[in-house]
C-alpha cells in the first residue's frame, strides 16, 4: 500500500516539474503581453472573420486607409496621408503614404487598396465581413502607386470610416476561392504594428512586433491572445499572472479584483447601448403591417408613458451596480461629438405616466389593469435574451414598474437567435435590444430608417420599426453633409426625433470593465484618452502603446532542460518501484491457487 | 470426439449463429442506428427557429442579393428533400458540410478537436475506473464499515455536485491557490504557447494542463463505477465458490482478488463502455470551464450561434460514439461472459 502511494506521489511530482525547475531569466529582455480573449477567433481571413476577437487581430495586422485617433475618435490618416473630394462629392482621391512596407519587404501601394476593395465589390465571398463599406462604390482605381480614386454612386459622408482591412495584392491575387482560404500560412503577410506568427485554433494567437512598421516598432516584442471561454477563469489567470490583460469582466468580477496587489482596474465607457424596443406597429418596406405588436403601442402617448414609468437610474444602480450611465440619446457618451442628451428628459414619474395613459383613453379596470377602448386588458409581452442575466433583472424591474401604472407584463425569455428573428419579424410588444455603436454614427442611425425595414422577401435590418419622414430626412441629410459641425447638428436632431417618437427606450450605457497587471505593464493607450478602454478599440493603440516594466522585460521562463532531467529521474524512480512491487508479487505466486 | 462436435453444433444453432452472425447482427444494428442518427440530425436542427442565412450575417446590413448568394453557396435555396439527399450523399463521402461561423469544412474542425477530447475523456475515464473499482471493491468487502460509509457518501456527494461549480472550485483551489496551497496548475487551455517544440516539454506541458480538467471529471464520474462494483461484488459475496476458495486455505486478499472480483467485474465493464460514449458529450461543461479545445467546446459554440452544419456534424459524431461503444460493449460481453455465448 505504501508503495502505491509512493508511485502516486512520484507521478504528481513529475507533473509539477516545470514549476519546481530552476527558473532562468529569458535572454534579450523581451516583453510579452498576454491578453485573455473571451471570444473565439472565427477566421484569420480578413474577408470572412467578423467576431470581435478577429477584428481586433486584423486591426493589428492589416492597414486601413484611415483610422480613429486614440484621443477622441477623430479620423486620423493611416495608410492614406491625405485626401480630397470632387465638388459633386462623388469622387474621392486618397494619397497613399510612401515607404510603407509589407512584412515580406514589398511596398504597400494604392494598387493593394484598389485590389482589396475591388475584390469586395465583385467577389461575393470577399464581401462577407465588410461588404457594407463598398455597397455604394461605383468604381475603384489606382492610376499610380500612390493615388487611389474611389467613385461612389451617391454622396457619402462615411468615406473616411472605411473600416475594412487592406490586404497585399501579391498574396491574395493567388487566392481563387476566398471562402475556402484559411490564411493560416505563418507568418501572415501584413503591414500593421504586429505580425501574426503562430496560431492554435481555440487556444492562442501569437504576434511579434513588426520592425518595419511605419510609426516605428512597438515597445513590446510579442503580443499573445489567449482564449478563455470562461471569464471567471480569465480573472483567475490574471490574478496568477498567466495573462496580463483581462476584458469583458462582470461587475462582480471587477469588484473582486479591487484589493488585488499588482492588478489595475480599468473602467471605460462602453460603445454599447442597451434599449427596450416598444413596437410602434411594425411594417415591411412595402408598408404592409407585419408581426404581432399590441395595437395600443401605436399611440405615441402610450409609448412615452411606458418610457416614463421606468426608473433608469435604479437599473444602473441595481443591474450594473453603478458601472454605467443612464440612457437617453441613441449614441453612447463615449462618442462625445455625436452623443445627445434630451433637453427635457422624461424623468421617472409614475404619476405623470398614469395621467398620460388616462388621457390616452386607457382606463383601469376593477383589477387595476388598464383596458383598451375595446375593453381588452392591456397585457404586453416583454421578450428577453434567456442567456443574459442582465435581461432577466431588467425584466423583473420593468414588470413591477409597469404594473404600478396598470400595464400587465409577461416576461418571455427566449434564445438569442429567437430575439433576432422575432424582432425582425415584428413579433413582439416590448423587447430587449442593443447595438455597439461605431465612431461614425451612420451605421446605428440607419437602423431606424424606413429603408431598414424588412423587405417582403426577407433582408433588411430593422431595430424599433420607426418609419418617420422627419427622421429619414434628417438621416439622409447627415449622410450627405460634409461639414462636421453641421453633420453633428443633424445627427443630434435625428436622435431628438427618435426620442420624441419613443419607439424604443434607451435604458443605459454599460461601462466596459477591464483589468491588467500593473507590475508588468503601464502606459496603455486608452481610447478615448478620458475614460477609455484598452481592448476592442477602433485601432491598434492599446497594445501598440503598452509600456513594459523592468519586471516584464526580465520575465522568468521555465527552464525545460532541468525539467527534462527531473522528469527522467522521476521515470527511473517510478520504474524501480514498479519492478519492486512485481517482484514481491512473484515471490508469493505459489500461494495463489 | 464426434459426440462433442455434434453437441457444439447444436448449441450454435440454439444461440442463433456463431461469432460471424453475432458480429454481423451487432454491426448491422449499429449502422442502422448511425443512419437514423444522421436523419434525425438533419431534421432536428432544421426545426430550430431562425433563418440560417440571417444567422450567418448576424444582423449586418446586407443586401437581398448578398443573402441570395449566401443561400446558393450553402444550398439553402434548394427544397428540403433535395438538401437532405445532398446531405446524405456528402455524408457517405465523409463530407459534413461547411461551418457558417468558421467558413471551414466541419469534418476538419471536428478532426482538430477530436483528439483533445479523447485525451481528456480517456484519461479521466481510466482514472475514474481505477479509482471506482478499487474503492468499490474495498467498500463491498468491508461493507457496513466506516470506510464503506465514508467512501460511498463522498462519491455520491461529488456525483451530485454541479460539474460547472465543482470545476470552478477546483480551478480556484489548485489553479490559483488558496491559503497555504500554491497555484500549481494552469487555469485554462491545453498548452502554453511558449513551450519549446521538443517532445518532452510539449508532453509535460499538455500533462500539466490536463490535470485540473481530468481531476474534475474523475471526481464527478468515479462514483458510478464505485457503486456498480460495490453492489455486484456484494452479490457475489455469499457465493459457494468463495467458501471453496477459502477452504483451500487461500488468503482473504487472494480470495477477493482472484475469485470474487473477476466475477463481479462483468456488469462494470459493460457500464464503462456504455458510458464512454456518453462521457464525450459530458465533457462539454468541463471543456467550457477550462477552455479545453475539444468537441464539447465546439458543440457549445455551435449551439450558441447556432451553426447548423457544425451542430449536425458534432451531433453525428457524439451519437456515433455512443453507438460504437454500445456495439463494443455487446461484443466484449460475449467474450467475457460464456453465458451470453450459450444463451
Amino acid at each position: 500500500m505504501g508503495r502505491r502511494i509512493l508511485v502516486a506521489l512520484v507521478v504528481v511530482a513529475g507533473l509539477l516539474v516545470p514549476n519546481a525547475a530552476v527558473a532562468q531569466p529569458a535572454t534579450g529582455g523581451a516583453a510579452k503581453l498576454r491578453v485573455a480573449v473571451p471570444q473565439q477567433i472565427d477566421s484569420l481571413n480578413p474577408f470572412l472573420g467578423y467576431s470581435l476577437a478577429s477584428t481586433d487581430l486584423f486591426r493589428l495586422i492589416y492597414p486601413t486607409l484611415t483610422t480613429y485617433s486614440p484621443q477622441d475618435f477623430s479620423v486620423t490618416p493611416e495608410l492614406a496621408e491625405s485626401w480630397e473630394t470632387s465638388p459633386d462629392k462623388l469622387t474621392w482621391t486618397f494619397h497613399i503614404r510612401p515607404g510603407v512596407q509589407w512584412t515580406d519587404g514589398r511596398p504597400v501601394t494604392a494598387r493593394d487598396a484598389a485590389y482589396t476593395y475591388d475584390r469586395m465589390m465583385h467577389d461575393p465571398a470577399a464581401a462577407t465581413a465588410n461588404g457594407n463599406f463598398v455597397e455604394n462604390f461605383e468604381s475603384v482605381a489606382a492610376p499610380d502607386e500612390s493615388t487611389l480614386v474611389i467613385r461612389t454612386k451617391t454622396p457619402q459622408a462615411t468615406m473616411l470610416a472605411i473600416d475594412a482591412p487592406i490586404v497585399p495584392e501579391h498574396v491574395w491575387s493567388q487566392v481563387e476561392d476566398v471562402a475556402g482560404f484559411a490564411n493560416d500560412r505563418m507568418p501572415v503577410v501584413g503591414s500593421g504594428p504586429f505580425e501574426l506568427t503562430e496560431y492554435e485554433p481555440e487556444q492562442y494567437a501569437t504576434l511579434r512586433a513588426n520592425p518595419r512598421f511605419w510609426r516605428g516598432p512597438a515597445k513590446i516584442s510579442e503580443l499573445q491572445f489567449v482564449q478563455f471561454k470562461n471569464t471567471d477563469a480569465s480573472v483567475q489567470a490574471l490574478r496568477k499572472g498567466e495573462v496580463d490583460v483581462a476584458q469583458k469582466l462582470t461587475p462582480a468580477q471587477f469588484d473582486a479584483l479591487a484589493g488585488e496587489p499588482d492588478v489595475a482596474q480599468v473602467q471605460g465607457q462602453g460603445r454599447r447601448f442597451f434599449e427596450m424596443l416598444i413596437n410602434p406597429g411594425a411594417a415591411n418596406s412595402a408598408g404592409a403591417p407585419i408581426g404581432t405588436g399590441h395595437p395600443a403601442l401605436r399611440d405615441v402617448r402610450v409609448r412615452r408613458a411606458i418610457d416614463q414609468a421606468i426608473d433608469k437610474q435604479a437599473l444602473v444602480d441595481r443591474v450594473l451596480t453603478g458601472y454605467g450611465q443612464v440612457g437617453g440619446g441613441y449614441l453612447p457618451p463615449i462618442f462625445d461629438d455625436y452623443h445627445w442628451a434630451p433637453q427635457q428628459p422624461r424623468r421617472f414619474d409614475p404619476a405623470a405616466a398614469n395621467a398620460q395613459l388616462d388621457e390616452a383613453g386607457y382606463r383601469r379596470g376593477p383589477d387595476g389593469i388598464r383596458r383598451t377602448p375595446q375593453g381588452e386588458p392591456l397585457n404586453l409581452g416583454f421578450m428577453l435574451h434567456a442567456s443574459t442575466s442582465a435581461d432577466a433583472q431588467v425584466g423583473e424591474f420593468v414588470k413591477r414598474w409597469l404594473a404600478d401604472v396598470g400595464i400587465a407584463v409577461e416576461l418571455e425569455p427566449v434564445s438569442d437567435n429567437q430575439v433576432n428573428d422575432r424582432t425582425t419579424a415584428g413579433d413582439f410588444d416590448l423587447a430587449i435590444s442593443g447595438w455597439s455603436a461605431n465612431p461614425d454614427p451612420d451605421y446605428v442611425l440607419r437602423l431606424q430608417t424606413c429603408g431598414s425595414r424588412p423587405s417582403p422577401e426577407g433582408g433588411g435590418t430593422p431595430d424599433s420599426f420607426l418609419c418617420d419622414q422627419v427622421y429619414d430626412d434628417l438621416y439622409a441629410r447627415q449622410l450627405g453633409e460634409f461639414d462636421p459641425a453641421k453633420r453633428i447638428d443633424l445627427v443630434k436632431r435625428a436622435q431628438q426625433r427618435f426620442y420624441d417618437q419613443a419607439t424604443a427606450s434607451v435604458l443605459y450605457y454599460q461601462n466596459s470593465l477591464e483589468a491588467h497587471r500593473s507590475d508588468r505593464y503601464s502606459g496603455f493607450t486608452t481610447q478615448p484618452a478620458a475614460e477609455g478602454v484598452i481592448t476592442g478599440q477602433q485601432g491598434y493603440w492599446g497594445y501598440y502603446g503598452a509600456q513594459p516594466t523592468p519586471a516584464a522585460m526580465n520575465s522568468q521562463d521555465t527552464d525545460y532542460g532541468t525539467a527534462a532531467l527531473v522528469l527522467v529521474g522521476v521515470v527511473v524512480v517510478a520504474g524501480a518501484v514498479i519492478v519492486l512491487v512485481v517482484r514481491r508479487r512473484r515471490a508469493t505466486v505459489d500461494e495463489r491457487e | 470426439m464426434a459426440d462433442v462436435t455434434v453437441e457444439e453444433r447444436a448449441e450454435h444453432v440454439r444461440s442463433g449463429g456463431g461469432w460471424p452472425g453475432y458480429l454481423a447482427r451487432k454491426l448491422g444494428g449499429g449502422l442502422v442506428s448511425v443512419f437514423l442518427v444522421a436523419v434525425l440530425g438533419f431534421f432536428l436542427f432544421r426545426v430550430l427557429p431562425g433563418d440560417p442565412v440571417r444567422t450567418m450575417t448576424r444582423g449586418a446590413p446586407v443586401s437581398a442579393e448578398q443573402l441570395e448568394q449566401l443561400r446558393q453557396r450553402f444550398g439553402l435555396d434548394q427544397p428540403l428533400w433535395k438538401q437532405f439527399v445532398d446531405f446524405l450523399g456528402a455524408l457517405l463521402r465523409g463530407d459534413l458540410g461547411t461551418s457558417y461561423t468558421y467558413s471551414r469544412p466541419v469534418a476538419e474542425l471536428i478532426a482538430e478537436r477530436f483528439w483533445p477530447t479523447v485525451l481528456l475523456v480517456g484519461t479521466a475515464t481510466v482514472l475514474a475506473v481505477v479509482l471506482g473499482l478499487w474503492i468499490g471493491t474495498r467498500a463491498a468487502w468491508r461493507h457496513g464499515s466506516g470506510f464503506d460509509k465514508a467512501s460511498t457518501s463522498i462519491a455520491l456527494t461529488l456525483w451530485s455536485v454541479p460539474t460547472f461549480w465543482l470545476g470552478l472550485i477546483v480551478l480556484m483551489v489548485f489553479g490559483v491557490g488558496v491559503g497555504p496551497i500554491p497555484g500549481l496548475f494552469p487555469v485554462g487551455g491545453m498548452s502554453s504557447p511558449d513551450t519549446p517544440a521538443e517532445l518532452i516539454p510539449q508532453v509535460l506541458d499538455v500533462a500539466r494542463h490536463l490535470v485540473l480538467p481530468s481531476l474534475t471529471m474523475v471526481a464527478v464520474i468515479y462514483a458510478q463505477y464505485l457503486m456498480v462494483m460495490r453492489s455486484s461484488l456484494l452479490e457475489e459475496m455469499g457465493a459457494d465458490y468463495l467458501t471453496t476458495a477459502r477452504a483451500k486455505g487461500l488468503r482473504e486478499d487472494l480470495v477477493r482478488r482472484r475469485h470474487a472480483v473477476p466475477n463481479a467485474l462483468l456488469p462494470t465493464v459493460t457500464l464503462i463502455f456504455l458510458h464512454l460514449g456518453l462521457v464525450v458529450g459530458g465533457a462539454i461543461t468541463v471543456e467550457t470551464v477550462y477552455s479545453w479545445p475539444g468537441l464539447g467546446l465546439l458543440t457549445f459554440e455551435a449551439l450558441r450561434v447556432p451553426d447548423l452544419p457544425l451542430l449536425q456534424g458534432t451531433f453525428i459524431v457524439l451519437a456515433g460514439s455512443v453507438i460504437v461503444m454500445n456495439v463494443v460493449a455487446d461484443l466484449l460481453y460475449r467474450v467475457l461472459d460464456p453465458r451470453v455465448r450459450a444463451a
